[in-house]
C-alpha cells in the first residue's frame, strides 16, 4: 500500500551555508566542510564551510578592490547603508533568533541577541557623519599655517569574532570597523558560524557594496595564522582570538605593523550601554591625517 | 602680421621678444608668500663676520642711491646731498662714493653740475611721480626732458591704476614708450609694490616691466606705507633670475624705502648674493634707494675701524 | 601696428645688458657659535630614581662629535640590570608619589622643565649640534625651541584631561618605556616624556646610542625641576639596553620612534604581553609639485624636505614627483638652489648642512648612493668641498629614477633626493601611495581644490600642502601602514598613554 501520507508531506528546503566573499556566496575553494550540531541533540544542522586561506586570500583581494569606493562615500551614505543593515537584519530576525537558540542560547536570549544586534547597526549607523567631528580637531600652531587633522580609515581590516555570543559580537566588531570607511573580513564563530553566515544574506540584500565586508566561516587555528601574516590587511580584531594564540597572531602580524585591537569582553561583556559600543571602538581603526597649509596672501 | 605661438621657454635664439606682454603673463607663476617670507628670514639670519661685514657696507655704498625727494628740497640742500654722495666720510678714504643721487627732474641739471667728474650717476624721478597719475605725453616729455638735463638714470612710476584693472597692455606700453624716450639713459621702473597688495601681482608687475625695457625693476618710491621689504626683493630676484633664464638680458634690482641701517642692508646683500650669485653684486645691477642708511653705515664703519660704538653727534645730516 | 608687433619692437630695441665687473669675492666668514659656555663633563652615569649613578657594567663608552670625530665625554653603556633597576625605581615612583599628585600639581612640575630648558637653550643646542652634527642654526632655531614648547604644551593637558576623552575616565597606564633615535634626541625626549608624565605615567628613557648627551641634560634639568626621584629615569646604551628595556615585564607602555626593522622587532617582542605600543618609524615620502605651483617656494620646499638636517628625518620628502611640464625649471633652479647650501662645520651659524651622524649611517648613505648610480639614474651632487675629518656627504638628487630603483624604495636617511616625473594627477597619487611606507607626503599647487582632494587621497599621517617639514607641539605626527601607528603631539598625542575606561 502506498503511504499517501508520507507522499502528501512536503520535504522542506535545507539552506547550504556557504561563505560570503565579495558580494557572492561561493563554497570554500578547498571542498571542506565541518559539521555543525544542535547544542542540545547533537542532531545535524549544518555542514558549515572550512575556509580555506585561499578564500582568505580571495576575501581580502575583494575587500582591498571594494576600500576606494566605501571610504569615499559620503559619510551621510555610509550612515544609511549601516541603517539599511538595520531594516533588513530586522525582517529577518526570527530566523537569527532560531538559528541562535539552536545553537544553544534560550529563546529569549536569542531574542535579546538580535534586538541588541540590530540596536548596534543603528547605533552605529548614526555615528557615520559625527565621530570625525569628535576626532578631528584644527590645531593652533605656532605660524601662520592652517592646520586640522582628521581620521581616516586604516584600510582591510581583519576581525576574528568570538565564538559567543556568535552573531552581535562579530556585529559589535565589524560595525564600528565598516561605519569608519574600512573594509572588512571575518572569520565568524567557529562553534556557531550560523547566525554569522545568515547575515552575509543580510548583506547581500542590503545596499553594501560588494567586498566591504566578507566572511569567511572554518576553524580559527587554520585561518588565523594566514590572516595574521597577510601582508595586505592592515589591522586586526583579535575580540575572538584565544589568549593562549595571541602571542604567536601578534608576532606574525609585525611583518607588515598591522594595527591590533582587541575588545576585553571578559570585563565589559557585550551589554554594556557605555562600553560595549562607543566612538572609541570606530577610532580604533581610524588614522589621523594632520594637514597643514600656509595662510598667506 | 599673425600671432605665432611660440612656447615660451623654448630656446633663447628663438623666444626673445615675441609675444612680449603673453610671455611676461606666462612667466608671472604663484608665489606662496609664507614660504617666500620664511626664506626671507632664513637669510636674514645670516651672520658675518667683521671682514665681510665692512666689505658688504662699503659696497652698499657703492650701490646707493642716495635720494632726496621733497616739495622742499632746494639746491642748498640738494648740494650737500651731493658732497656727501661724493665722499661720504672725508675722515675715511677708503669709504667710495655712492652710486647716484636721485632728485626730482628739475635739481638734475644742477645736481649734474654739482658731481662733475665724481662719476656718480645723476637719477632723476619722472613720469608724474609718486602717483603716476598724468597723461602720457606729459610723462614722455618730462622723461625727455630729465634726460636732455643730464639725467642718466630714469626712475618712472608704473600706473597702478591701470595695472590694478588688469590693462596689462596700457602698463606695457607706457614703460616701452618711456624707454624709448630715455634714449641712452638706463630705466628704472618702480612697481611701487606695496600698491599691488601681494607678491604675485609684484610677481606679474615685475615681469612686465621687465619684457617692457626695464634695465631695473625698483620696488617703491618711498611715497606709500609699505615700501621694500626682504621678500618682496627676493620674490623680484627671483623673476629677474627666470628672466635671464630666458632672454639672457642682465636686468637691475633696486629695493627703496625703509632701508635704513647697516644690518637690513647688508641682509639685502645676502638675499642678493644667494639668490642671483657673484654676478649681481655689482652697482650696475643693484642699487639701494635711500636717504638715512648712509649714516648708520659710517657709523658702523667707524666702529669697525676704531672698535668704539658711534654717536649722531660725529656724522653730518646732509 | 598690432600690439603683438608693437611689443616686438619694443623688446628689440632693447640694449644688451650691462657690462658686469664680476669680481667679487663675497663670502660668508666662518660665524662660529660660541662654544666656551658649555662644558660636558668627562663622564656621564645613569639616571636612575632621581640621582647619578655608575652602570652596572662599569663601562662607559665614547661619544664624538661626527663633524670631527673627536671624543666629547664617556657615556655610562647601560645593561639589563640597570634597565631592571631603572623599571624598578619607575615603578615605585608611579605607585608612591606621581599617579597620586593631582594633575595641576603634576602640571607645575612640567611646566617648570619647559622654562629651564628655554633657560638654558643656547646650552643645549651647541650640545646637540656638537653631539649629532646638525647645524647650530637647527638646534638652536627648531629643536630646543620646539622641546621646549612640546612639554609646555603637555603641561597644560595634565589637568584637562577628562575634557580630552568625553564620557570617559582616564588613568594613567603605569610605566613607560621610550626608545628614541639619534636624529632629533632631545625634541625627541621631549615628544616622549611631556605626554607621558602628563597623563601621569612615569618614564625609562634610552636615548640613541650616538646621541645621548642633550638627553642627560635634560636629567639634569629635570632633577632641578625637583621632579620626584624616579619618575624620569635615563639609561644610556646601545641596542642591548633598549632590548632589554622593551622586553621588560615591568613595563605597561612602549614607545618607539626609530626604523621599521627595529620597530617590527619590537611590535614582535611585545606579542602577547597586553602591553601598550606606539611606533613611530621611516618613511619614504612623496613631495609633489605641480605645474601650477609656486616653483621658487617649491624649490625651497624641496629643499627643506631633503636636506634639512642632512636627511636624517624619518618624514623627509625624499621622492620628488614633479609634472613633467615643470621638470626642466625645477631641476634648473634645484640645481642652483644646492649650489648655495653651505656643507660644513655644524656649529657654524652659516651652515645649512651639518655632518652625517656616524660612520655606519654613512656608509648606509654611501651604499644606496652607488647602487642609484649603478642602477642607472643620473646623479647631481653639490659641488661643495667638504671637510677633512669627520662624516660627511653632499647634498645629492638623482633625476630619471625608476620607481622599482632601491634609491625609489628604502630609506635612505641621508641627503639624497630621487626625482621622479608625472603627467597626470592619478598617476602621482598611484605612484607616491605605492610604497609600504606612510609617514607623511608633500603637495604644491595653486589649485585649492586640488589640493584638499590630494591630501584626501595621499596615505600618509602628516600632508604638507604648499610647505613642507613644519613641526608644532599642537600638530599630531605620526604614519599610516609601516610607518608605524600611534599620534604624538596634540590632543592625539595623550591617547597612548592613557586607560579610559
Amino acid at each position: 500500500m502506498v503511504n499517501y501520507s508520507l507522499l502528501m508531506a512536503r520535504l522542506n528546503v535545507r539552506k547550504t551555508y556557504k561563505l560570503y566573499i565579495n558580494g557572492e556566496f561561493p563554497r570554500t575553494e578547498s571542498g571542506r566542510y565541518y559539521p555543525i550540531h544542535t547544542a542540545t541533540g547533537g542532531e545535524l544542522l549544518a555542514n558549515a564551510c572550512r575556509g580555506s586561506r585561499k578564500d582568505l586570500r580571495n576575501a581580502v583581494q575583494a575587500a582591498r578592490k571594494a576600500f576606494p569606493a566605501w571610504s569615499g562615500k559620503t559619510a551621510y551614505n555610509r550612515g544609511q547603508i549601516l541603517y539599511r543593515i538595520a531594516e533588513v537584519c530586522e525582517s529577518r530576525a526570527a530566523e537569527l533568533a532560531r538559528e541562535i537558540q539552536l545553537l544553544g542560547s534560550s529563546a529569549s536570549e536569542a531574542a535579546k541577541e538580535v534586538s541588541r544586534t540590530i540596536d548596534r547597526w543603528v547605533y552605529y549607523a548614526g555615528w557615520s557623519d559625527k565621530y570625525p567631528q569628535l576626532f578631528g580637531s584644527v590645531n593652533p600652531v605656532a605660524g601662520p599655517y592652517y592646520n586640522f587633522t582628521v581620521p581616516e580609515p586604516t584600510g582591510v581590516v581583519g576581525v576574528v569574532g568570538p565564538e559567543t555570543p556568535a552573531l552581535l559580537g562579530l556585529v559589535s566588531r565589524i560595525a564600528p570597523a565598516l561605519v569608519g570607511g574600512n573594509t572588512v573580513v571575518a572569520i565568524t564563530s567557529e562553534s556557531r558560524p550560523l547566525p554569522s553566515i545568515t547575515l552575509g544574506e543580510v548583506f547581500a540584500t542590503s545596499d553594501i557594496p560588494a567586498g566591504v565586508v566578507n566572511l569567511i566561516s572554518g576553524i580559527k587555528n587554520e585561518l588565523v595564522p594566514w590572516l595574521a601574516s597577510h601582508m595586505d590587511v592592515n589591522a586586526i580584531d583579535t575580540t575572538g582570538v584565544d589568549e593562549s594564540e595571541l602571542a604567536a597572531l601578534e608576532k606574525a602580524a609585525a611583518e607588515n605593523v598591522k594595527r591590533l585591537v582587541r575588545f576585553d569582553a571578559a570585563a565589559i561583556g557585550w551589554d554594556d550601554a557605555r562600553r560595549s559600543q562607543s566612538p572609541y571602538a570606530i577610532a580604533e581603526f581610524q588614522e589621523m591625517k594632520t594637514v597643514w597649509h600656509p595662510m598667506g596672501m | 602680421m599673425t600671432e605665432t605661438a611660440i612656447a615660451p621657454n623654448l630656446s633663447r635664439a628663438v623666444a626673445p621678444y615675441r609675444r612680449a606682454l603673453a610671455d611676461a603673463l606666462e612667466l608671472a607663476i604663484p608665489v606662496d608668500a609664507v614660504a617666500a617670507e620664511e626664506r626671507a628670514a632664513s637669510l636674514a639670519k645670516r651672520s658675518l663676520k667683521k671682514d665681510s661685514k665692512v666689505w658688504g657696507l662699503k659696497l652698499a655704498i657703492s650701490m646707493m642711491d642716495l635720494t632726496t625727494l621733497e616739495g622742499k628740497d632746494t639746491r642748498g640742500k640738494v648740494y650737500a646731498l651731493c658732497q656727501k654722495a661724493v665722499r661720504p666720510d672725508p675722515s675715511d678714504p677708503e669709504v667710495p662714493p655712492v652710486a647716484a643721487v636721485c632728485v626730482y627732474p628739475t635739481m638734475v641739471s644742477f645736481v649734474k653740475s654739482a658731481l662733475g667728474q665724481s662719476g656718480v650717476k645723476v637719477a632723476a624721478v619722472a613720469t608724474g611721480f609718486p602717483s603716476g597719475q598724468t597723461f602720457p605725453a606729459i610723462k614722455i616729455a618730462e622723461t625727455r626732458q630729465a634726460v636732455a638735463a643730464g639725467a642718466d638714470e630714469i626712475d618712472m612710476v608704473i600706473d597702478r591704476g591701470a595695472f590694478l584693472s588688469g590693462h596689462y597692455q596700457h602698463v606695457f606700453d607706457e614703460i616701452a614708450d618711456i624707454k624709448e624716450a630715455c634714449g641712452p639713459a638706463h630705466l628704472k621702473v618702480i612697481l611701487e609694490t606695496g600698491d599691488l597688495g601681494n607678491y604675485d601681482q609684484i610677481r606679474r608687475a615685475s615681469m612686465i616691466a621687465m619684457f617692457a625695457g626695464a634695465d631695473f625693476i625698483k620696488t617703491s618710491t618711498g611715497k606709500v606705507g609699505v615700501n621694500a621689504t626682504l621678500p618682496i626683493t627676493l620674490v623680484m630676484l627671483e623673476c629677474i633670475r627666470d628672466f635671464y633664464h630666458l632672454t639672457g638680458k642682465k636686468i637691475g634690482m633696486k629695493p627703496a624705502g625703509g632701508i635704513s641701517n647697516s644690518k637690513l642692508a647688508l641682509a639685502y646683500l645676502v638675499v642678493l648674493y644667494e639668490t642671483m650669485g657673484p654676478e649681481w653684486m655689482t652697482s650696475d645691477l643693484f642699487r639701494l634707494g635711500a636717504s638715512s642708511l648712509l649714516n648708520d653705515i659710517l657709523m658702523q664703519l667707524r666702529k669697525e675701524r676704531t672698535g668704539a660704538y658711534q654717536s649722531g653727534d660725529y656724522f653730518t645730516l646732509d | 601696428m598690432t600690439r603683438n608687433e608693437k611689443n616686438r619692437e619694443t623688446l628689440e630695441r632693447l640694449a644688451p645688458g650691462p657690462a658686469s665687473p664680476a669680481v667679487i669675492n663675497w663670502e660668508y666668514s666662518a660665524s662660529l657659535e660660541s662654544t666656551d659656555h658649555v662644558s660636558i663633563a668627562p663622564r656621564h652615569n645613569l639616571f636612575i630614581g632621581g640621582r647619578f649613578v655608575e652602570p652596572h657594567s662599569k663601562k662607559w663608552f665614547s661619544t664624538i662629535n661626527p663633524a670631527t670625530e673627536e671624543e666629547l665625554s664617556k657615556v655610562a653603556e647601560g645593561d639589563a640590570e640597570d634597565v631592571d633597576r631603572a623599571v624598578r625605581e619607575a615603578r615605585r615612583a608611579y605607585e608612591k608619589s606621581w599617579r597620586k599628585l593631582s594633575g595641576t600639581e603634576r602640571a607645575k612640575y612640567i611646566f617648570r622643565i619647559a622654562r629651564l630648558i628655554q633657560e638654558k637653550s643656547r646650552a643645549l643646542a651647541v650640545v646637540e649640534t656638537m653631539n649629532g652634527g646638525k647645524p647650530i642654526k637647527e638646534s638652536r632655531d627648531i629643536d630646543i625651541p620646539l622641546a621646549a614648547a612640546h612639554f609646555f604644551y603637555y603641561a597644560g593637558w595634565a589637568d584637562k584631561l577628562e575634557y580630552a576623552f568625553p564620557n570617559r575616565n582616564v588613568s594613567p597606564i603605569g610605566v613607560a618605556a621610550q626608545i628614541i633615535p639619534w636624529n632629533f634626541p632631545l625634541l625627541m625626549a621631549a615628544w616622549k616624556i611631556a605626554p607621558a608624565l602628563a597623563a601621569g605615567n612615569t618614564v625609562v628613557l634610552k636615548p640613541a646610542e650616538t646621541t645621548p648627551l642633550t638627553s642627560l641634560m635634560l636629567a639634569e634639568i629635570i632633577q632641578e625641576a625637583g621632579l620626584p626621584p624616579g619618575v624620569v629615569n635615563i639609561v644610556t646604551g646601545g641596542p642591548a639596553a633598549g632590548a632589554a628595556l622593551s622586553s621588560h615585564p615591568g613595563v605597561d607602555k612602549i614607545a618607539f620612534t626609530g626604523s621599521t626593522e627595529v620597530g617590527k622587532r619590537i611590535e614582535r617582542a611585545v606579542a602577547g604581553t597586553g602591553k601598550r605600543l606606539t611606533l613611530e618609524l621611516g618613511g619614504k615620502a612623496p613631495n609633489i609639485v605641480f605645474e601650477d605651483a609656486p616653483l621658487d617656494q617649491a624649490v625651497e620646499g624641496i629643499v627643506n624636505g631633503i636636506y634639512f638636517n642632512q636627511g636624517h628625518v624619518c618624514c623627509a620628502g625624499s621622492r620628488l614627483f614633479v609634472q613633467e611640464s615643470v621638470a626642466e625649471p625645477v631641476l634648473r633652479k634645484l640645481r642652483q638652489r644646492i649650489g648655495t647650501l653651505r656643507v660644513g662645520n655644524p656649529l657654524d651659524k652659516n651652515t645649512d648642512v651639518g655632518a652625517i651622524n656616524s660612520q655606519a649611517q654613512l656608509d648606509k648613505i654611501r651604499e644606496l648612493v652607488q647602487s642609484g648610480t649603478d642602477e642607472g639614474a643620473e646623479i647631481f651632487q653639490s659641488s661643495c668641498s667638504l671637510p677633512q675629518r669627520g662624516f660627511w656627504f653632499p647634498p645629492t638628487f638623482f633625476s630619471g629614477v625608476a620607481q622599482s630603483s632601491r634609491i625609489a624604495q628604502e630609506e635612505i636617511f641621508g641627503p639624497v633626493l630621487s626625482v621622479l616625473t608625472f603627467r597626470t594627477p592619478e598617476e602621482a597619487i598611484e605612484r607616491a601611495n605605492n610604497t609600504p611606507y606612510g609617514l607623511s607626503a608633500g603637495v604644491w599647487t595653486e589649485k585649492g581644490s586640488r589640493i584638499l582632494k590630494m591630501a584626501q587621497k595621499l596615505r600618509a599621517g602628516v600632508i604638507w600642502a604648499n610647505t613642507y617639514n613644519k613641526f608644532d607641539p599642537t600638530s599630531p605626527f605620526g604614519g599610516f601602514k609601516e610607518s608605524g601607528f600611534g599620534r604624538e603631539g596634540g590632543l592625539h598625542g595623550l591617547a597612548p598613554y592613557v586607560m579610559l575606561s
